[in-house]
């Protein structure tokens, strides 16, 4: 077999993979091994964390120490990590059911404490390794394995959620922009504090069939025609709606604050108690 | 004065439970705690929030008990010792990583002061009852090592066993406390920094691209590697082959399952710790755990100077059951009366073991209050006229 530029990042003896033709997850976990290369961080310190589902099976790919933790924990996991173990870059690898649903409460604090974390979100719309059932991101109307009728639930919109949580970095890219995904990446590897970034990819065994939507080349035509790079857009209006025919990406916030336990003011803390003891 | 406080606080205090569990977990190297308050638990994370900030380790306070278990499981393959500490409900969301930390072979505290439920019960009032969740709570086949101290002494000394255990089983050791123990005062004796033997984390000397972190080594446990430091390694809580990988079938299964739960069983007899009194010529025996002991204690001398041959049997170590011993007992006495705060659920256990030797009796309640001594010796009384 021929090797490819990628193959000493991965776990080569566990290829193939089991995604589905036409999922985008292998096409991020191709842009995430280009960002690391682009960032300069030394291999050895690189950790990845995933939880459940499709996209939570990045980290058993990846040739980093990975972890491969329970149906929405991999935020705190990667907590106790990163705190433990300073020297590493932790970077969380999962998707919308196990970081918004289920793990929805620990993605809003660790974003609020500005923990020194990045975390990608592989947002396909549905819930895939259990076979198609409804999401916080699906779109309202769409039929899935639990609303054979239609979901009538107003949709998640995951960088307004991360954004208005504390993130310093949010950013959104689909699968169709796997340079500008890979660039995205390596951004965040290298900064400081809680970055968020959502990687919308089409999941054609579920989602597109059960909704008429096509199939992954569909879905990819889809986001290459219809996107539109609009960097600082304000997050609140970056909700998506196939309706609108219309998918903000870029990056939306960049800013700067204390990292959770690189605070300055937290150590002066601790000084003055020591003087008083 | 001393402006640099002391990790070991050596010399005589007079301490509670909760204060004592904390200053065991410092003094066996624990730096990183990750908890939720929570009653009849909350001043153990108290204390080592004020304490471990200015000994370099981190005290965190997560949004619920499922991550800050999950914390203290990232700390720990991070490279540190760490525990977390909580009471029933904090308990019941906790199971579903003491099942992960089983799984991936963590080796983590966690400390369980008892109060009465189900559900919220009486969250200021001791029990007993969560004796059997500790044991089974978790979904799947595994096991787990379970620590009752009946004195804020013992909570200090087996916070270090516990951590102990933890490094050399790899497994999840837990410290079965109930609120009066946790909320009691007594005299603690902390001793000196060389006469306390800690257990360090032991790495791997195998280099990294031969190194499986699955592959059982001594005694059925596999050796940790540290991370960051090139050993790529994978960790997860699907079944896994030696290297880590998910393998999805019967055959590996059935091989893990089997070595989490064997390291265990036929290292038993090494982990097990129970006390006698009274043992040698009793014809009644009294079996009882944490607070619960104390009052046996009590009602077992009381018997005796009544002239009633009695002896009791503590069990520090809860999980694994000291199955030998009571089976042993349960040969040559009348009778062996569980003492405890629940509608039996040790026991089940020592019934289990008795297998129809010596009468089991169960001598009980719901928890809220603890045991006097004369009502367990009216059961002793009873027991003595069979």
């Amino acid at each position: 077999m021929n090797s490819h530029p990628s193959d000493s990042y991965l776990r080569t003896d566990r290829l193939p993979h089991l995604w589905c033709p036409g999922c985008g997850i292998g096409a991020t976990m191709n842009s995430f091994v280009e960002a690391v290369k682009l960032s300069g961080i030394s291999r050895k310190s690189l950790a990845v964390v995933s939880g459940i589902g499709c996209s939570g099976r990045v980290a058993g790919y990846l040739k980093a120490d990975s972890f491969h933790t329970t149906h929405g924990r991999a935020i705190p996991f990667a907590t106790g990590l990163a705190l433990a173990n300073p020297g590493l870059r932790v970077a969380v690898y999962s998707g919308e059911g196990d970081l918004v649903a289920i793990g929805g409460n620990h993605l809003l604090h660790a974003a609020r404490r500005n923990v020194n974390i990045m975390v990608v979100c592989i947002n396909n719309f549905t819930y895939g390794m259990t076979g198609g059932q409804l999401a916080p991101t699906t779109p309202i109307g769409s039929i899935t394995a639990t609303t054979p009728y239609g979901s009538t639930e107003m949709p998640c919109n995951l960088v307004n959620l991360a954004a208005s949580a504390g993130a310093v970095f949010v950013a959104r890219w689909t699968v169709f922009h796997v340079r500008q995904l890979a660039c995205t990446m390596a951004e965040a590897l290298v900064r400081r504090g809680f970055s968020f970034i959502e990687v919308l990819s089409p999941c054609p065994t579920l989602h597109l069939q059960r909704n008429n939507l096509g199939h992954g080349e569909t879905e990819m035509r889809y986001f290459k025609e219809y996107s539109r790079v609009a960097n600082n857009t304000s997050p609140v209006e970056a909700g998506l709606d196939r309706r609108d025919r219309k998918i903000i990406v870029g990056t939306f916030v960049k800013r700067e604050r204390a990292v959770f336990f690189d605070s300055p003011d937290s150590v002066t803390l601790v000084r003055k108690k020591k003087v008083k003891a | 004065m001393c402006a640099e406080p002391l990790a070991l606080l050596t010399g005589v205090h007079f301490m509670d439970g909760n204060s004592a569990v904390c200053e065991g977990a410092i003094a066996a190297g624990c730096r990183f705690a990750a908890g939720y308050p929570i009653t009849p638990s909350t001043e153990i994370m108290e204390r080592f929030a004020s304490r471990v900030p200015r000994l370099g380790g981190i005290c965190i306070q997560m949004e619920d008990e499922c991550a800050s278990i999950m914390a203290c499981i990232g700390a720990v393959w991070g490279g540190a010792k760490a525990f977390t500490a909580t009471s029933g409900p904090g308990f019941s969301l906790m199971m579903e990583s003491i099942g992960y930390a089983a799984m991936t072979e963590t080796p983590l505290v966690v400390v369980n002061v008892q109060r009465a439920g189900p559900s919220t019960g009486l969250p200021t009032m001791p029990a007993q009852a969560d004796m059997l969740q500790a044991r089974w709570g978790s979904h799947g086949d595994y096991r787990v090592i379970a620590l009752c101290p009946n004195s804020p002494q013992e909570c200090f000394d087996l916070a270090i066993k516990a951590f102990n255990l933890a490094e050399t089983w790899r497994v999840p050791v837990l410290i079965m406390m109930d609120e009066v123990v946790a909320h009691m005062s007594e005299r603690v004796v902390i001793p000196t920094l060389s006469e306390i033997a800690v257990v360090q984390r032991r790495y791997t000397q195998v280099r990294p691209g031969e190194y499986q972190p699955y592959r059982p080594a001594a005694r059925g446990v596999p050796e940790m590697a540290p991370v960051g430091k090139g050993f790529f390694m994978h960790v997860t809580g699907l079944t896994h082959d030696a290297k880590g990988y998910p393998a999805m079938d019967p055959e590996t299964q059935d091989a893990l399952v089997r070595r989490f739960t064997a390291k265990i069983d036929s290292n038993a007899d090494d982990i097990i710790v129970y006390e006698e009194e009274e043992i040698a010529d009793a014809e009644v025996v009294v079996v009882a755990y944490g607070i619960t002991s104390r009052a046996a204690a009590a009602a077992v001398e009381e018997a005796r100077a009544l002239g009633i041959p009695a002896g009791l049997l503590r069990l520090v170590t809860a999980w694994p059951f000291p199955e030998k011993k009571v089976r042993e007992l349960s040969g040559r006495v009348k009778a062996l009366i569980m003492v405890e705060l629940n509608l039996g659920q040790m026991f089940l256990e020592m019934d289990r073991c008795a297998k129809g030797g010596a009468q089991s009796i169960f001598l009980g309640h719901a928890g809220g209050s603890i045991h006097r001594p004369e009502a367990i010796l009216m059961a002793i009384q009873k027991a003595a006229q069979l």
